[in-house]
């Protein structure tokens, strides 16, 4: 069979299984709507988790960040795995032990105020908007480039998949979905992974391919450890080693901002805290946080190979190749837009850090654009310089230098050479990091509408059907408005889409840990304490990448603060503010005071909160 | 009566204290390591672990750290929280059916 038919099989069955499951979970009322009835074992909640966590930018784009970025791209590595040790000792089995619905819900009831749940809300619905539009694109993309599909026909029928098991089964039906999601995702992740581990290094485990010599039929010679052959490659065409620490931009400073923010970003998160919600007890919320980061380590620990590999094979299957000894994969992904060759007239390719540079890629140009570009290089070409222009130097001005980040994934399979049910693979495992972390983004918006703003603030008197029904409408909504952002993409998504994680840092985390472990803090500093830490991240961020401010150096770091780790900044703001303020105002009540120490008592020991019996449920 | 019944509310007290206590400590020893390997060993110390290499492999040490190190240490870490905080709860559930039986 064709590559082609293989991902039609592929993706059919995979979207057949999640439909046949959204019907087998269909809900009936709220509980199990928002939080699945709270009766989701640990391990399942784990795998999830994990689906609702590993988004299409951790499936298609993180492996080819790394393999251009190198030692730097560990901030994505350590910071998007680093929150779960913060989300599991500090968050989790306190959340859980709570046991209501959302996060706005805890921020609202421990601060006893409706000013604290509506600016919650506010950061929910935004952190939530900007990121699950990158999902929806992401599963056009896929459609599009696997299926040669149009990317709107692509987004209509992932849209579709989505409203059918998000509005049936609610927590419950996303959930059980997502455990199915996991599979095809890391299955797709690691066949390829093993594939190519085994043809480069011989080791069947990528993770350890990474540390491995190459095979000699490869390298010429036995014994050259992958690595390094590597960075000697990376040296000779004047790229910085690959294992070098702080290039560039990259200093110590900002790798620390960055992984950081990222680290408290993910422990912020409202959809990956509202999972925690959903299992039996405290204990189980525990044992779910570790199932997640085992669950998400193993492709964490295969994505650094993976970018490793790929790095070798771009750079050896292109560099100095004329276009008869071309790889066809080059063929096919040219046509996509995500690598061009720019000849300099020799017929070889050449790919480097410096001015002869070869290898480009369209970004978002439109194909009009490339064509002039393209043209125009041509002019220059055969009248030797006197006319037209250098197509190198022009799309070099646009920093569009080297291939898309996003060919390393969905390429390497056919990099490799391997076989094209492999490659198909790949397509239907796209598709699962994006529509589970969809699906579970779209549940944390209708929760915050309906439930935070509907029923505990506008109509506190609505009837169980009623807010059964308010959830339903508002995730049936959202899934259109998401499907509208993945069609139309207005230009800040996804340039924000790595903010969302810095705004979370600098809101829910310094919010929910103080409210948590200090008695003292009351509502006026918590607010103060979140709107001055999101006003000053949003602003930082907003007047970064839109108004092209320089970036701060506080007087004490020799590079600006990358917006991507502002949210280390933004955090310690919020905590100042809160902890200076806290002095200057009363405690919290009796009731609050009661509350928190009924959330540090382990489930088993105290009466437990239920949510039927627990006050204004 | 009413004197029995405010001690054993006072040792519930002091109980939860104890275990609050305890499950502050862990969890500070857990965090010091989390931010040792991910921030120290990955990024902190990165350029200076760098002149090592993991015998028998190709990894430099800092570049380990930061691509798989810490992801392989903070597992362990919510797992060594997991086994300490279940049996400090049932320490802490026995503590309290004790206090119970005596009140």
């Amino acid at each position: 069979m064709s590559v082609q038919a293989w991902t039609y099989f592929f993706v059919a069955l995979s979207f057949g299984i999640y439909l046949f499951i959204a019907w087998r979970t269909r809900v009936r009322d709220t509980k199990g709507f928002y939080v699945a009835g709270q009766g989701v074992p640990a391990a399942a909640n784990g795998m999830a988790t994990a689906a609702d966590w590993m988004s299409a930018a951790s499936f298609i784009s993180m492996a080819g960040l790394i393999s251009t970025m190198g030692y730097a791209g560990g901030v994505y590595l350590m910071g998007w795995t680093g929150g779960y040790v913060l989300l599991a000792l500090l968050l989790a089995p306190y959340l859980r032990k709570f046991g209501h619905y959302t996060v706005p819900d805890f921020v609202g009831d421990r601060f006893a105020s409706d000013l604290a749940r509506i600016v919650a809300v506010t950061c929910a619905i935004f952190i939530s908007f900007t990121y699950v539009a990158g999902q929806m694109r992401g599963v056009g993309v896929v459609f599009s480039r696997f299926l040669e599909v149009d990317i709107h026909v692509g987004v209509i029928i992932g849209m579709a998949i989505v409203f059918i098991y998000a509005t049936l089964g609610g927590m419950k039906g996303i959930t059980w979905t997502q455990v199915a999601q996991y599979w095809v995702l890391i299955t797709a992740f690691l066949i390829p992974a093993i594939a190519i581990s085994i043809k480069l290094t011989g080791s069947p485990l990528p993770q350890a391919g990474l540390g491995s010599t190459l095979e000699p039929s490869i390298a010429g010679q036995s014994g050259v450890y992958l690595l390094e052959k590597l960075n000697q490659i990376q040296t000779d065409l004047g790229f910085s080693s690959y294992t070098a620490t702080f290039v560039g931009g990259w200093d110590k400073v900002n790798v620390f901002c960055v992984a950081l923010a990222l680290m408290v970003g993910t422990a912020g998160l409202p959809h990956v805290l509202v999972r925690f919600y959903t299992v039996k007890s405290v204990r189980a919320a525990r044992w779910s946080a570790f199932w997640a980061l085992l669950f998400i380590s193993l492709l964490y620990l295969t994505a650094p190979a993976t970018a490793a590999f790929a790095r070798y094979y771009m750079i050896d299957s292109l560099n100095g190749k004329t276009a008869q000894e071309l790889p066809s994969w080059f063929e096919n992904w040219e046509k996509t837009g995500l690598i061009l060759w720019m000849d300099n007239g020799d017929g070889v390719m050449r790919y480097s850090a410096g001015e002869d540079n070869e290898i480009f890629r369209g970004g978002s140009l439109s194909a009009a654009e490339l064509s002039t570009v393209q043209v125009a290089h041509r002019a220059w070409l055969d009248s030797e310089g006197a006319d037209g222009t250098d197509g190198r130097a022009a799309l070099r001005a646009l920093g569009l230098t080297g291939p898309d980040r996003d060919i390393i994934v969905l390429a390497t399979p056919e990099m490799a050479e391997l076989a094209s049910w492999i490659i198909a693979l790949v397509a239907a495992g796209g598709l699962a990091a994006a529509l589970s972390t969809a699906s579970g983004l779209l549940l944390v918006i209708s929760a915050s509408v309906s439930h935070d703003l509907y029923y505990r603030v506008l109509r506190p008197q609505a009837s169980e059907k009623q807010r059964l029904a308010v959830g339903r409408g508002v995730i049936g909504m959202a899934v259109v408005v998401a499907g509208i952002f993945g069609i139309y993409p207005p230009g800040f998504v996804s340039q924000v889409v790595a903010f969302a994680f810095g705004l979370a840092a600098a809101s829910f985390f310094p919010a929910i840990v103080l409210g948590i472990f200090s008695k003292r803090v009351g509502t006026v500093p918590a607010v103060c304490g979140i709107v001055a830490g999101i006003g000053f991240t949003a602003f930082y961020i907003i007047a970064c990448v839109f108004f092209n401010m320089e970036t701060w150096t506080f007087g004490l770091f020799t590079n600006g603060i990358n917006p991507q780790g502002i949210g280390t900044i933004g955090m310690l703001i919020n905590f100042a503010v809160t902890l200076s303020l806290t002095p200057l105002f009363p405690r919290p009540g009796p009731e609050v005071e009661a509350m928190i120490d009924s959330v540090r008592e382990p489930e088993e020991a105290g009466p437990a909160v239920m949510i039927e019996t627990a006050p204004e449920h | 009566m009413a004197a029995s019944t405010d001690t054993t509310g006072n040792k519930a007290a002091r109980a939860l204290r104890r275990y609050w206590r305890a499950n502050i400590r862990f969890m500070a020893v857990l965090l010091g390591l989390w931010a040792l390997a991910g921030l120290g060993a990955g990024i902190l110390f990165a350029d200076a672990l760098n002149a090592y290499r993991i015998s028998g492999t190709g990894f430099p040490l800092g570049f380990w750290f930061a691509h798989q190190g810490s992801i392989i240490v903070f597992v362990l870490l919510i797992l060594a929280y997991c086994l300490y905080m279940n049996r400090l709860d049932k320490r802490h559930r026995r503590e309290l059916e004790s206090t119970e039986q005596e009140g």
